[in-house]
């Protein structure tokens, strides 16, 4: 599934916040149909790149080229600002560790899922209602709690309905910060599981922060490690968790997977 | 047959005349001099020129007068006043540093060039009712003049700490080449300083007084120190266009409050302190205090702080501290609503009988 | 609209309260808001001698307009003798000392509050009318920054959040009022507190339609002839209230028609909201 030219480019990108380095030399492409890891300890970094990379955050240096639908490979921070908001409401998504920040809490799930579809034109209730019904199957939620407040529903619930509002647009980009955190082991499992599967159908590109490894390895292709705001590790996920080169990385690996 | 109700016309007249014989009261009681409102209730004064934005003591006076006390209508009065009056230009900077002081107090510093000069104030009185008042006789002692006349030289605590470097430098925007004026430019977002200070100044003091309160009790912290407060006299200068130089007008008397807030730094700004700031007209202590406070906390984004209080919220604080905008709106819902509440009237009643059917149905 | 005097009014106010500067400011901005049909373009608004909320902005936009030879006609919810109504009416007879009516027909310039005339209105007129929040976005999104944001980019999807869970929750657009549209078919626009059932008059309305709104400090426009669509689904089309009752003064069945509590045992009737219109008919039906 692999094609020949890249998704997403970044190259040279960095971060500070008022002279305190977040992240910086970030180098790296992504290919269609790829999942990316990010990994490292909280302060690592990570999060800041993420924004850097989805136009939440403007970055202090470097580029961030994505090649869009219409015109091709683009820089993301030269776009104007409604083509950047425009992808980032259709091809992309976002998925945020606390889905009450993705969600309009004080709207049905039909809404939720909904917005985005009205929000690029579709003005049939109707259809646009039976596909917040299709989308919902697709994240395994009960339909019969479509007209339900996000209010009534539980961590897990809330996680896929969040992803069930990115996607309905199908987006080619998902950036995901720690999905499956704050959630209850048993619930991350199957999350986990409903993700995977939906990686692999849907044919996304996704990059996944974590500082989860066993997340890290079940989901991702491939693995950046980050530490002190750089990448000190690139490799495919197994051979990075199995055979860490870098001290940091095999400390890393070390601490979480000693029993 | 039906007829709909008529005589607004008539009955609106009328009740203005009601409400003039209310302000007037019992004639046997004398009717209240604007030099009455204007030298005994002062402090009413000064709050509706602050507010009213507008320095004239005896047409504050008649607002409160024709207002029958109520200040924020008094307020109102003299702003529909104010927005009539011709518009010759801008004065030149006022210098709170030239003060002819009445009132000089430091919370900062036990003694400071120029002394504490604690002048005129509430603060010390017990607060017991002086049922002498109530009498017709009201002639209080005069008051103790000092031996010696104050310091001419009374440095503001602010430009003392400046000389360390110990306080951030206040320079006016080069980038700007006039001040902002929200009489004659709606606000905008982001709001700059010069156009947040005269929303506050213009802004009412309960609003302002309760923001400023929730900032000590932990809404947006922001460690207040009363630097200085300082009330008195301060020339007004303007340069008239044919003459090319400034020229003395009169003189107002101000209220300036210089808060002192703790700034922790960054790794691009040493540690100083920073400042909130609040001028009024008049002795209001209260509101330039309150101001000072509100002034800093909408200052927490430019300075790097987290902002998630209500005082820190620039939209929130000016859009809302104006109580001639607020007290309007509040009181149009006495106005007829007739029509918007029919229309939910039909649509409440079509719900329910569509529920209804539904039920029926089932 | 034609020449001003400088003739001026009670008390040694100028002709029509506003002095010449800041009529001119506001002309500006309505000729702009004409520019540019819905949107909302800030303005310096003055204190009014009426308080905020009743109806400075619709009174400095028709103040800005007025000249000696208008006609004048104030309703409030379509009425020319609600109380706020006479007052503003009083306010230009004393400050412009303009000729009033309560004939929609004879009318130059409409201010209303909260309806529409039920009588057309023709080429060369101006209904003005008296905004309390100009803001469509504002009930959903509290921040200026982001609706001004959201209008530059027609980010609009939001809008229709709002009607689909009204179509969820009741299985019908449950706004009655203040009903959103879209202007020349780039703008959202509050029409103002009008009952939606005045909505489909603002559609290629002949006369010029100007939106006053003094304490938010907006003015925006519809020219003649020029489209407003209120936002529907195209499955849960939008429609106006309708009564079963006719008029009971003049036996209208196609007006808005108020409800009249008529004693304490639930008996009411219904008379046209529009007074005009509803003293015409019986006049014609007179003769």
């Amino acid at each position: 599934m692999i094609e020949a030219a890249p998704l997403l480019s970044v190259s040279g990108l960095g971060h500070d916040y008022d002279g305190i380095i977040a992240c910086r030399h970030i180098a790296f492409d992504l290919w269609p149909g790829e999942v990316l890891g990010v990994v490292g300890e909280s302060g690592s970094g990570k999060t800041t790149l993420l924004n850097a990379l989805s136009a939440r955050l403007i970055p202090t240096t470097g580029t961030v080229r994505y090649r869009t639908r219409e015109q091709g490979m683009v820089e993301v921070y030269r776009l104007s600002e409604a083509e950047r908001r425009m992808l980032m409401r259709t091809d992309w998504g976002f998925v945020h560790q606390n889905p009450r920040e993705g969600l309009r809490m004080s709207v049905s799930a039909g809404a939720n899922v909904g917005e985005r579809l009205m929000a690029v034109g579709a003005r049939h209730y109707g259809e646009i209602r039976a596909e917040a019904v299709r989308w919902l199957e697709q994240v395994e939620m009960d339909t019969g709690r479509i007209d339900d407040s996000p209010r009534t529903f539980s961590g897990g619930m809330l996680q896929r309905l969040q992803i069930a509002r990115n996607l309905v647009t199908k987006p080619r980009l998902v950036f995901m910060d720690e999905p499956t955190g704050g959630l209850d082991v048993s619930v991350q499992a199957r999350l986990l599981d409903l993700l995977r599967g939906l990686v692999g159908d849907l044919g996304l590109s996704a990059i996944i922060v974590t500082h989860d490894l066993a997340v890290a390895r079940m989901l991702s292709h491939r693995l950046l490690v980050m530490w002190r705001g750089e990448v000190v590790e690139t490799g495919l996920t197994d051979q990075v968790l199995d055979d860490p080169q870098h001290p940091y990385s095999q400390l890393l690996v070390s601490s979480v997977l000693t029993p | 047959m039906y007829v709909a109700v008529k005589g607004g016309e008539r009955a609106i007249l009328n009740s203005h005349k009601l409400l003039d014989e209310e302000r007037r009261g019992d004639p046997r009681v004398p009717t209240l001099g604007l030099n009455q409102i204007e030298q005994q209730l002062g402090r009413a004064v000064d709050r509706v020129m602050t507010e009213g934005a507008l320095y004239d003591r005896h047409l504050a006076a008649l607002a409160i007068k024709q207002a029958q006390g109520d200040l924020v209508e008094a307020i109102f009065l003299l702003r529909a006043y104010r927005t009539t009056l011709p518009r010759f230009g801008y004065g030149v900077a006022i210098d709170t540093a030239a003060m002819a002081i009445r009132r000089r107090i430091s919370a900062t510093f036990k003694d400071l060039p120029g002394g504490q000069v604690l002048g005129a104030t509430f603060d010390y009185t017990h607060r017991l009712l002086d049922f002498s008042l109530a009498g017709e006789h009201d002639s209080p002692p005069a008051a103790a003049v000092g031996p010696a006349p104050l310091d001419a030289a009374m440095p503001r605590v602010v430009d003392l700490l400046n000389l360390e470097g110990l306080i951030e430098e206040e320079r006016p925007d080069p980038a700007k080449d006039r001040v902002s004026d929200l009489t004659r430019e709606p606000l905008g977002f982001p709001a700059p300083r010069d156009m947040r200070l005269q929303n506050l100044a213009r802004g009412d003091e309960g609003f302002l007084l309760g923001l400023g309160y929730s900032t000590q009790r932990g809404y947006g912290r922001n460690h207040p120190f009363a630097g200085e407060i300082r009330v008195g006299e301060v020339a007004v200068a303007f340069v008239p266009e044919e003459l090319g130089f400034a020229i003395e007008i009169g003189e107002v008397t101000l209220t300036e409050c210089q808060m002192i807030n703790q700034f922790k730094g960054s790794k691009s700004h040493p540690p100083q302190f920073t400042r909130g700031y609040g001028l009024a007209f008049g002795h209001s202590e209260r509101k330039t205090m309150a101001m000072a406070l509100v002034d800093r906390a909408l200052r927490g984004q430019e300075l790097g702080e987290d902002g998630e209080a209500p005082a820190q919220d620039a939209e929130f604080v000016l859009y809302h501290s104006d109580n001639v905008e607020a007290s309007g709106f509040v009181q149009h819902l006495k106005l007829p609503h007739y029509v918007d509440f029919q229309s939910e009237l039909v649509m409440v009643r079509a719900m329910r009988a569509a529920q209804g059917e539904a039920a029926a149905d089932d | 609209m034609t020449d001003e005097s400088d003739t001026a009014g009670e008390n040694g106010y100028n002709f029509a309260y506003l002095d010449e500067q800041t009529k001119r400011m506001i002309r500006r901005a309505i000729l702009k808001a004409v520019a540019v049909p819905g949107y909302q373009v800030p303005f310096g608004s003055r204190e009014m001698p009426l308080p905020y909320g009743w109806g400075t902005g619709g009174i400095q936009v028709t103040a800005a307009l007025i000249g000696p030879d208008d006609v004048l006609k104030v309703i409030d919810q379509g009425a020319d003798d609600t109380t706020n109504a006479v007052s503003i009416r009083r306010f230009f007879e004393r400050t412009a000392a303009i000729a009033t009516t309560t004939r929609t027909v004879e009318a130059t310039i409409i201010q209303t509050r909260h309806r529409i005339p039920e009588t057309p209105l023709a080429p060369g007129q101006i209904l003005v009318y008296q905004v309390p929040q100009p803001e469509p976005l504002r009930r959903l999104v509290a921040s200026e920054v982001e609706t001004r944001t959201m209008h530059a980019l027609e980010e609009y999807g939001v809008m229709h959040v709002r009607l689909y869970e009204d179509i969820a929750r009741h299985g019908r657009i449950a706004t009655a009022y203040d009903y959103p549209v879209k202007v020349n078919g780039r703008y959202v626009m509050a029409p103002s507190p009008i009952p939606k059932f005045d909505n489909p008059k603002m559609d290629r309305n002949p006369a010029l339609q100007l939106f006053g709104a003094g304490r938010e400090k907006r003015i925006y426009a519809v020219p003649p002839h020029t489209s407003v669509k209120s936002l529907d689904f195209d499955d849960h089309p939008f429609e106006i209230e309708r009564w079963n009752e006719s008029c009971a003064l003049c036996g209208a069945t196609e007006t808005f028609l108020d409800e009249v509590l008529t004693d304490d045992a639930g008996g009411r009737l219904f008379v046209c909201s529009d007074s005009d219109y509803c003293h015409e008919r019986r006049v014609v039906e007179d003769d």
